[in-house]
């Protein structure tokens, strides 16, 4: 990692620093200070801040390949849901015998739909190893065939992005099945442990932000990394002119491919880490409009910068938490206005408000391909 | 002069006499019905069901509307009234007074007399005008035939010119033929039958294939038995047709509404190169107009929906300009970009609708005449408002290519997606031209949403539904032209229907979906790729 | 000395497919027999025939919809053909491959509007093109070796860019560009380069520095230059290949072609 880059680039360094802290600051604060003291967080700003940092990471991981790949993904929540089905069949399995109809082998739907046995593809998600495994390789998986079939055509541009949210689509319509097994459109809820540790519990609430703000700045640091590397630049080549790529040796769906496979794990971690947050996940968590408001986190922030994405999901969602708050009718109309505004008046979003000019590349290759 | 007097005079008491006389036999029923016992009764409605002057009476009865007026000893048909009753003479037809509800005492009915009024009520209707009465007449007489019945039928079958009538007596006979003792006439009978599409005939035909619980089969006759399987295995198979002919037909409808969202969009994107997200909001926006409309003019739904449609188109296309001029002219060459500010623009108007209509359904009343389905037989019935939808996504598809092809816009518009900077150059004015495709195809967005408004519910998600769908079928069909998209749009409303039975609507619509996506393998650029060298990114 | 500086051997990284291996044992290193594509009906090359020789600089003239960039399409497989074939060498059948192997074999390729990077650095637009293992988890884990940042460093001094080298490539202007994708070329070491319209947009002294470059390149590689300018095409032309209406019209020296009858009609029309 280049250490003077990270030095040079101001509001990459602070978000980074703002980030750590917060990862550090609350388990510790919430560790010395007594529950009824200011410096106490209380378990709902724990999970907030856990689930804004989620979403930062979903948000970081499209920012991968719609800034840096120019693959305008409108289906990322896809992955970032099937992460969160995968941390949700572990919790699920945890509830053991303690569910509604209290059969120790079959989650309650199962029992309700008069299922006798469990399902080959719920094999294995007691064991929390092999749970995150899933985490990863089922968004992965996902991504690898998806990804193999559509680049490998060389479909770009809209008719990409619109097979992309077709995907989702799909698979939202597939969750709502009861018979997929993955508890129709109720979802899975009703999670008691993890790891033997009651999920309800301040500590464990704690823990999981900790691990959100790690895998968060973990993840921030291993994506510039990446695209700092010459893969990330190669992408990036490709982004702007990917037929000159390919005639400079250079296999394009493949490096494609792996962004979009490492952007998938990501959002599937990502997922993994917002369900026991939030205690549920649904067939809505595929909605293609989901899959949109991570764009608009990450135009809203800054295309093409990694803190750019992490700032942009933390504001939107913060302005969505107070807005639906305040007047659900007006966040769909921000919403709204918020893409055009974006589109039409600031293309660099946030950061690149703040950036200076030199850097930033000409308009049409922020967006990536041209029809 | 004297024979004529005489032939007169004749002529005359003929006339008198014969009235007279069934007069007699007719007053002597009804005195039967009103003072005789049950099975008086009984007979006296045999005796009348020949009578068409009995058919008011009978009704009256069976409805019980039938009295004895007992100050007068007369047989009287009763109106409630505020005071009691009106009455009405049985025998004449003559409205008498109008008297108290003790005056009269009802003529009493038990189920065997009900059941045989009925008969005698089917019998007489047999002879009314109506073609639909005699229908209705002659399956009233089928539920519960006899050989009377039977016989009756027959004779009438005779003079019967109603085609509709005439086939549901022959299956009537012909049933009955079945059972009959002589083989000839059964064999005939399934010979005839085996043309036949009813669900009757085919229960019938089953009945004579199967076996009973000791594995014996009920027709013990041979012949009989095969020529029965050979008949139902024939109607076995124009079932299969017409069950395809179903699909096919529910497939072109769906197929209909794909393609009326998708002509929209095929000017935008296609011609245009713009991809607007917010075009099912525009289909929304027409189909909330046409629930506007009825509701301005609730005396007249058909009407209200036909001045939709000119309406939808307008209300649309001001709204489609609106956006052009206001966002999408700054973002031409710039796709993403443009796909992601008018998904901002689908949400705002989304929310706003949800905000002026609520965010319930409304629905949309469909007028008399697109309500209801056409019957072509006992097994298959199209739905009329499908049918409707189809033949005007045809009008507005041929509409639209007379446009593109005829009219001076056309040519601009043409000119303009061809190449822009020649077009301009030509004295052609891009940006307006621009503004009225935009507003053309977002218009016909509105009139698809008038068309839509017919078949499902209208919300503010209606657009949301079908975004994801039509730009799959754009997909799919290439942008190259308006006949990849018709194309495109009805083979996948076809292939969703035939799916369907299989798997269920939900799987056939992920089934089409990867299908698609694997399509796109073959043929990146749709089935009706844009040709030459300018296509090649 | 500014050959030497091209031809330094690089990093020794082996690739699924050396330059080595291509068999140019009779003489030319570029086949192609009787090749014919249609788009929609228009002939872009009828049964052309083209042979270019090992280290052969050859200039490729014709009147527009001639069909040279059609040709250079199809030898670096952006386009089928409907029929024919083109080899590369003796063994290498170029309609096998896809461009990426097209141009690990060796033949690259420089278009008619200046193809780079532009939201990447000189210095990266070089280092993307050199010649090294290109997949992706090597290209993850890629460090450049003191021998390859000064091979990008030579590079850079052949194109005059040394001074632009952190610059952005969108921020120069059109010539240098051009020279930059020239560079690229270089830097991916091909047996074959294909030149389309490298003066476009030049001043004189850029033509004639171009017109050097590409002299001293010839021999230890085989150039293949599409260019209108024909003086430019006479300054480096031995042979010079005239392509009318999607065949090859006729071949030899610039003054065989510029007497030639048939090039004259072609060129002054009839």
């Amino acid at each position: 990692m280049n250490l003077q880059n990270l030095i040079q680039d101001k509001t990459y360094a602070i978000t980074l620093a703002v980030l750590v802290v917060i990862t550090f600051l609350i388990p510790i604060c919430n560790w010395i200070f007594p529950e009824n003291s200011p410096l106490h967080f209380s378990a709902y700003s724990v999970s907030l801040i856990g689930k804004y940092m989620c979403f930062a990471l979903l948000g970081l991981s499209l920012d991968m390949v719609w800034g840096y790949a120019g693959i305008l993904m409108l289906g990322q929540g896809a992955f970032f849901a099937l992460g969160g089905y995968a941390m949700g069949m572990y919790l699920m399995r945890q509830i053991g015998s303690r569910g509604m109809y209290g059969n120790a082998e079959l989650p309650d739907f199962m029992v309700f739909l008069n299922w006798t046995e469990l399902p080959w593809y719920w094999y294995g998600f007691d064991n929390f190893g092999f749970a995150m495994l899933m985490v990863f390789l089922a968004p992965g998986l996902l991504a690898f065939v998806f990804g193999w079939l559509a680049f490998r055509s060389r479909v770009t541009g809209v008719y990409l992005s619109i097979i992309t949210q077709a995907l989702t689509y799909a698979l939202s319509l597939a969750f709502f099945r009861n018979e997929m097994g993955f508890g129709g459109n109720n979802g899975l809820t009703d999670f008691k442990d993890i790891l033997g540790f009651s999920i309800q519990s301040d500590g464990v609430r704690t823990a999981l932000l900790f691990c959100t703000g790690l895998s968060l700045a973990g993840a921030l640091l291993l994506c510039r990394w990446i695209v700092n590397s010459k893969l990330g630049r190669v992408v990036t080549a490709i982004r702007d002119q990917e037929s000159r790529v390919r005639f400079l040796g250079y296999r394009v769906e493949l490096f494609k491919l792996w962004v979009f496979v490492f952007a998938a794990m990501l959002a599937g971690l990502a997922g993994a880490l917002y369900v026991p947050q939030v205690g549920i996940i649904n067939p809505s968590e595929f909605s293609p409009l989901n899959s949109l408001e991570i764009v608009i986190w990450v135009a809203v922030g800054g295309r093409c910068t990694l803190h750019g994405a992490i700032i942009g999901a933390v504001l939107v969602n913060y302005a969505k938490t107070v807005l639906t708050g305040l007047m659900p009718d007006a966040w769909l109309f921000c919403l709204g206005g918020a893409f055009i505004l974006v589109t039409l008046l600031m293309p660099g979003g946030i950061v690149g408000l703040l950036r200076r000019p030199r850097k930033l590349p000409p308009a049409v290759n922020i967006i990536g391909e041209s029809a | 002069m004297v024979i004529t007097w005489v032939l007169r005079v004749l002529l005359l008491m003929y006339a008198i006499s014969v009235p007279a006389q069934t007069q007699d036999a007719f007053s002597q029923a009804l005195e039967q019905i009103r003072t005789g016992s049950m099975g008086e009764r009984e007979q006296a409605i045999e005796t009348l069901a020949s009578d068409s002057r009995a058919l008011p009476i009978f009704d009256a009865w069976l409805n019980g509307n039938l009295f004895e007026f007992k100050a007068e000893s007369r047989l009287v048909i009763v109106t409630e009234s505020p005071m009691g009753y009106h009455l009405t003479d049985a025998s004449s037809g003559l409205a008498l007074t109008e008297v108290d509800r003790n005056a009269v005492g009802k003529i009493n009915l038990t189920n065997r007399l009900r059941s045989s009024l009925r008969k005698a009520i089917a019998r007489l209707q047999l002879d009314a005008v109506d073609a639909d009465t005699r229908l209705a007449a002659v399956n009233t007489i089928a539920k519960d035939i006899d050989d009377t019945g039977l016989a009756l039928l027959r004779t009438h079958l005779i003079d019967e010119s109603n085609l509709a009538v005439r086939v549901a007596i022959e299956h009537i006979v012909l049933l009955n033929d079945i059972d009959s003792s002589d083989k000839a006439t059964r064999i005939a009978a399934i010979n005839a039958l085996k043309d036949h599409d009813n669900r009757n005939v085919a229960n019938r035909l089953r009945a004579l294939t199967e076996k009973n619980a000791d594995g014996n089969y009920l027709e013990t006759d041979g012949d009989v038995r095969n020529l029965a399987i050979a008949a139902l295995t024939r109607i076995n198979n124009r079932l299969q047709v017409y069950a395809a002919i179903e699909t096919v037909f529910f497939g072109l409808s769906l197929g209909a509404v794909l393609v009326l969202a998708l002509i929209g969009l095929a000017i935008t994107f296609g011609v245009m190169g713009v991809i607007n997200m917010a075009h099912g909001e525009l289909m929304m926006l027409g189909a909330y107009t046409t629930f506007v409309m009825q509701q301005l003019l609730p005396d007249s739904l058909g009407w209200a929906l036909i001045l939709s449609i000119p309406m939808a188109f307008i209300v649309a296309a001001l709204v489609g300009i609106g956006i052009e001029r206001g966002i999408i002219r700054f973002l031409y060459g710039r796709p993403l970009e443009t796909l992601l500010a008018t998904f901002g623009v689908s949400l705002f108007l989304q929310q706003a609708v949800r905000s002026i209509f609520s965010p319930l359904n409304r629905s949309v009343a469909t007028p008399t005449w697109m309500s209801g389905s056409w019957q072509i037989n006992d097994f298959l019935s199209l739905t009329w408002n499908r049918f409707y939808i189809l033949i005007f996504c045809l009008l507005v598809f041929t509409a639209l290519l007379q446009l593109l092809k005829r009219t001076r816009l056309g040519l601009e518009v043409r000119a303009v997606a061809q190449n822009r900077g020649m077009a301009r150059a030509m004295g052609i004015p891009g940006s307006r031209v621009d503004a009225m495709t935009f507003g053309l195809g977002s218009g016909i967005a509105g009139v698809a949403g008038v068309a839509l408004s017919q078949i499902t519910n209208v919300g503010p998600n209606l657009g949301q539904a079908y975004i994801v769908d039509s730009f799959m079928v754009v997909v799919f069909g290439g942008v190259g032209n308006l006949f990849g998209t018709l194309v495109a749009g009805f083979s996948l409303g076809i292939a969703n229907k035939v799916l369907e039975p299989y798997v269920g609507a939900v799987l056939a619509k992920i089934l089409v979906l990867v299908f698609i996506i694997l399509f796109i393998q073959k043929k990146p650029r749709g089935l009706f790729p844009q040709k030459g060298r300018a296509a090649d990114g | 000395m500014m050959i030497s500086a091209v031809s330094t051997p690089e990093g020794g990284v082996s690739l699924p497919l050396d330059n080595d291996e291509v068999d140019t044992r009779h003489g030319p290193i570029l086949y192609m027999e009787d090749v014919s594509v249609s788009f929609d009906g228009f002939r872009a090359l009828n049964h052309l025939s083209l042979y270019i020789d090992d280290g052969e600089l050859r200039c490729l003239i014709g009147p527009n919809g001639a069909g040279k960039t059609t040709l250079m399409d199809v030898i670096t497989g952006k386009t089928k053909p409907n029929s024919g074939s083109v080899f590369f060498g003796q063994t290498i059948d170029l309609l096998q491959l896809d461009e990426p192997a097209i141009a690990q074999a060796g033949i690259c390729r420089k278009f008619q509007k200046p193809s780079i990077f532009d939201a990447l650095t000189v210095f990266e637009n070089l280092e993307l093109a050199l010649k090294t293992d290109k997949r992706t988890w090597p290209t993850l884990f890629h460090r450049l070796t003191g021998e390859q940042r000064d091979r990008i460093q030579d590079v850079l001094q052949l194109i005059a860019l040394s001074g632009q080298q952190r610059q952005l490539a969108g921020a120069l202007s059109h010539g240098q560009k051009q020279w930059l994708e020239i560079g690229m070329l270089l830097m991916q070491n091909p047996k074959v380069m294909l030149v389309d319209e490298p003066i476009a947009g030049m001043t004189h002294q850029e033509v004639e520095r171009t017109a050097e470059l590409l002299l001293t390149l010839q021999g230890q590689h085989s150039i293949v230059v599409v260019e209108h300018d024909m003086e430019f095409v006479r300054s480096i032309a031995r042979k010079v290949t005239v392509l009318h209406e999607g065949s090859v019209l006729t071949e030899g020296t610039m003054d065989e072609v510029q007497n030639d009858p048939r090039v004259i009609q072609v060129y002054l029309g009839g």
